[in-house]
């Protein structure tokens, strides 16, 4: 320890080379204001922790960010490369119908979210081919209550309600409306019905 | 008055009447402005209160008041949302829907999505259930759950409207805070009469 007299500090003659960097080190340590730097750490990160929870709160419950992926959608959404804005209010105040593009939980999968145009609410009657590609029969369907009917633009390559049926309103994340990448085709996407 | 003010106070005179207004006006001013930024800032302090609630509360515990008598006596309602049980559940369960037989969750009904339920997780996906009231054996799908209520008679559930989708679960209940007799964790439960699934 370093003794202190009448305020001044008068150091103590290092024993050996090492014992020297140790007390320099130490006296270097003493210097660093602790107090202040936890301080402005604890103000920074509060900071941070209330712009991520704006992030979420925006991206969660006004407007999100999807990049969809896969053949399911096509022509109206590319394979991939495509960003496409959430409209995440919509569905929680029902404003969704025939012909949206949404974002929803697989029931096959919870943890996977595919998008598919919806083509039928509670109550419509659908008409779907049953087996696209291969055959001409289709089927017709009456959604049940609480449920949509989704299916993907291109019905060749898609797994939606033909496979797994209709879906509760509830699993539905969001509405997507509107590209904004790429450049070439920024705008709304049509909704058809 | 000496002491209060530290100095003697002025002794009033016609010259200093004429100054006392403008000085209450500007007083005036610095006390609206002052209520001013004290309304601004208690407002700040809301909008951020309420985001970072809503954030908790969306991703790792939300409070939840019972309405219904399905999971009765596990959890019982009364008509008034302080008399009923207040429950305590998790979110992290959303993070990889990970559940374990018994384990009491709350969803959005199938049939109207505005609606939440409260009820038990009885058989995981893929799992054989037997069907109480007949002798049927059925297969949860993949992606889905059947979940029945602890009071049979007044439940609404699987029973009636089939294996929900995982989809719909939006937490897991795992304490009681309301009422204090009842304060305690929600013990993952096999209900007595049920075969377990295989």
């Amino acid at each position: 320890m370093i003794p202190k007299t009448k305020g001044k500090i008068i150091p103590i003659e290092p024993s050996s080379p090492s014992a020297a960097a140790m007390s320099r080190f130490v006296r270097r340590l003493a210097g660093i204001p602790w107090r202040q730097i936890a301080g402005e750490a604890s103000s920074v990160g509060l900071l941070m922790a209330q712009g991520l929870c704006a992030v979420h709160v925006v991206s969660e419950h006004v407007l999100g960010v999807a990049f969809p992926r896969g053949p399911s959608m096509l022509p109206a959404l590319n394979m991939a490369g495509d960003v496409l804005l959430t409209d995440k209010v919509s569905p929680r105040r029902g404003w969704v119908g025939p012909g949206d593009v949404v974002l929803l939980l697989s029931p096959e999968d919870p943890r996977k979210i595919v998008a598919k145009r919806v083509l039928g609410m509670e109550g419509d009657e659908v008409t779907y081919p049953v087996d696209a590609g291969n055959s001409d029969a289709t089927k017709t369907v009456v959604v049940p209550q609480g449920h949509i009917w989704v299916q993907g633009d291109n019905i060749y390559s898609s797994n939606d309600s033909r496979q797994f049926g209709p879906v509760p309103y509830g699993l539905v994340k969001g509405k997507m409306s509107y590209r904004i990448w790429p450049p070439s085709r920024i705008g709304s996407i049509d909704s058809k019905e | 008055l000496a002491d209060l003010h530290g100095t003697a106070p002025k002794p009033w005179s016609p010259a200093s009447a004429s100054t006392e207004p403008r000085k209450i006006a500007r007083d005036r001013i610095v006390l609206i402005m002052g209520a001013r930024s004290q309304l601004w800032s208690i407002a700040k302090m809301s909008v951020t209160g309420g985001v970072i609630g809503v954030t908790i509360s969306d991703r790792y515990v939300t409070v939840v008041a019972i309405k219904g008598h399905s999971m009765h006596p596990t959890m019982t309602a009364t008509d008034s949302a302080l008399r009923g049980d207040i429950v305590l559940a998790e979110k992290a369960c959303l993070d990889q829907y990970k559940f374990s037989r018994g384990d009491v969750i709350l969803f959005k009904c199938p049939s109207n999505h505005k609606e939440v339920f409260v009820k038990r997780l009885i058989g995981l996906p893929g799992e054989w259930i037997q069907l109480p009231a007949s002798s049927e054996i059925i297969k949860v799908p993949q992606g889905h759950c059947w979940v029945e209520g602890d009071n049979a008679a007044r439940s609404w559930d699987s029973r009636s409207f089939g294996p929900i989708p995982l989809g719909l679960i939006n937490g897991r209940v795992t304490h009681i805070i309301w009422p204090p007799s009842k304060i305690g964790r929600v013990e993952r439960k096999w209900p007595e009469d049920r075969i377990p699934p295989f």
